[in-house]
């Protein structure tokens, strides 16, 4: 192996690294935000609302999980402003990443919903639980504790995901890191440098998310 | 500016099979991989495990796009010139291996206890017990999951793209240079993907349904 590596260049441009991975939590927070709001609207109209909007759920939901997040990234920044609708890269990264996780989370928050059993409520009524005692330790409680696992993973592949917007030039880290292999040609580098981050992103939530299931989440025995 | 005919669809329809050949490829690579990993993780070496879970972790951590640049640039380190199909097929079978691995893990450790000792206790070997104890008993609890991963995987293909890979997506992307008609271009190219999804993940949800109303 003759290949000399050379870090210098990748690691003189970590305030340009360091602003790309800022901007991709923030993209991926964002989507995820608003995601859920879609997530817990799809979810109520898929568990109660009119037939048809079902219908159109379920459509939503299938066109999403079965074409690639590339296409549909592409279908909003070069099909949208056909049809009048410009978007800045950053606007329709965020869309595309908004209706890919809604499509995603409609199904987790409904496994949420069908998890809180009647039963148990009427039970709490019967013990003499208040109404608020009734929606915090029979209704939403048991409810995060069932969306939670799907719900935390599902962040980590929108962050993961987030790489992809780099194709339409949001100005987020992988797109960072091209900018910097273009300039230094040290490729090697640039991308283990930023695969290295990613990394440490996904670690970092990984041990975040447990802590916090372990702290609160558990089913307590008493 | 091209028109968008019937020769420009062709040439989009044609790229499917590259899509096709991909995925089939990275997911027999995947398979070997991921038995590798799914034994190594459920072994009796701790060391062995360790690197399994590992490996497994760096590949669920990062995004698949930079396993795919490494795949194309870490090759060129050892001198090696790899063109973007390799790269593309390299990437995705390692990504395969470790997402496989892992699905085939959890079907490993669903097989009981007992099932594990009785076969001690007739005095099989490893590979005795795995291919007639486990593997009958962990097969059809991993085959819906592995079909919803090839879902996962032909999409995956779309990023062999970005490296330079003219499959589906990057076929799509050429024309549309040339024609300007995204909406239709991309379109076509989501109902491509869909059609070949669809199917896969609908077999996927019924298998699924299927064993869990055999275990109640």
């Amino acid at each position: 192996m003759s290949y000399e590596f050379d870090f210098a260049d990748v690691f003189a441009a970590w305030p340009e690294l360091l602003q790309g991975l800022i901007n991709s939590l923030i993209l991926s927070a964002l989507a995820m935000a608003i995601g859920m709001v879609v997530a817990v609207a799809g979810a109520l109209g898929k568990t109660s609302g009119p037939p048809a909007l079902r219908a159109a759920i379920d459509g939503y939901i299938e066109l999403i999980r079965n074409t690639p997040f590339l296409v549909q990234i592409f279908l909003i920044f070069f099909g949208l402003p056909t049809a009048g609708i410009r978007l800045s890269s950053n606007a329709a990264a965020l869309l595309a990443l908004v209706v890919n996780v809604g499509a995603y989370g409609i199904e987790i928050v409904r496994a949420g919903i069908e998890s809180i059993q009647t039963g148990q409520i009427e039970a709490a009524r019967a013990l003499g639980f208040r109404p608020l005692q009734v929606f915090r330790h029979i209704i939403l409680k048991p409810a995060i504790q069932a969306i939670y696992p799907s719900l935390t993973s599902q962040f980590i592949l929108l962050m993961l995901n987030t790489s992809v917007c780099s194709t339409i030039a949001a100005n987020e880290l992988t797109a960072v890191a091209g900018d910097i292999q273009s300039r230094t040609f040290r490729s090697f580098e640039v991308y283990f440098v930023v695969t290295c981050m990613y990394l440490g992103m996904s670690v970092f939530f990984w041990t975040v998310f447990a802590t916090i299931d372990r702290a609160f989440l558990r089913i307590p025995n008493r | 500016m091209r028109a968008f005919g019937p020769n420009e669809i062709l040439y989009i329809l044609l790229a499917v099979r590259w899509t096709l050949l991909l995925s089939l490829a990275a997911f027999a690579g995947g398979a070997v991989g991921g038995l590798l990993v799914a034994l190594a993780r459920t072994g009796k070496f701790r060391w062995l495990r360790l690197a399994a879970n590992g490996y497994i972790k760096v590949f669920q951590g990062t995004p698949l796009l930079m396993q795919l640049f490494l795949a194309f640039f870490v090759p060129g380190l050892f001198g090696w010139s790899v063109d973007p199909w390799a790269a593309a097929m390299l990437g995705l079978s390692l990504h395969a291996s470790a997402f496989l691995g892992e699905i085939w893990r959890g079907a490993i450790e669903s097989v009981p206890v007992g099932q594990w000792e009785g076969a001690d206790a007739l005095g099989l070997r490893y590979g005795a017990k795995m291919a007639l104890i486990v593997a009958p008993q962990a097969v059809p609890i991993a085959i819906p999951p592995t079909i919803g991963f090839l879902v996962q995987l032909v999409k995956g293909t779309s990023l062999a793209s970005i490296i330079g890979f003219v499959e589906l997506t990057r076929a799509a992307q050429i024309i549309n240079n040339a024609t300007f008609q995204p909406f239709k271009i991309f379109g076509l190219v989501a109902l491509v993907y869909f059609l070949i999804c669809w199917p896969l993940s609908a077999y996927s949800r019924r298998m699924e349904r299927k064993l869990l109303e055999a275990s109640r």
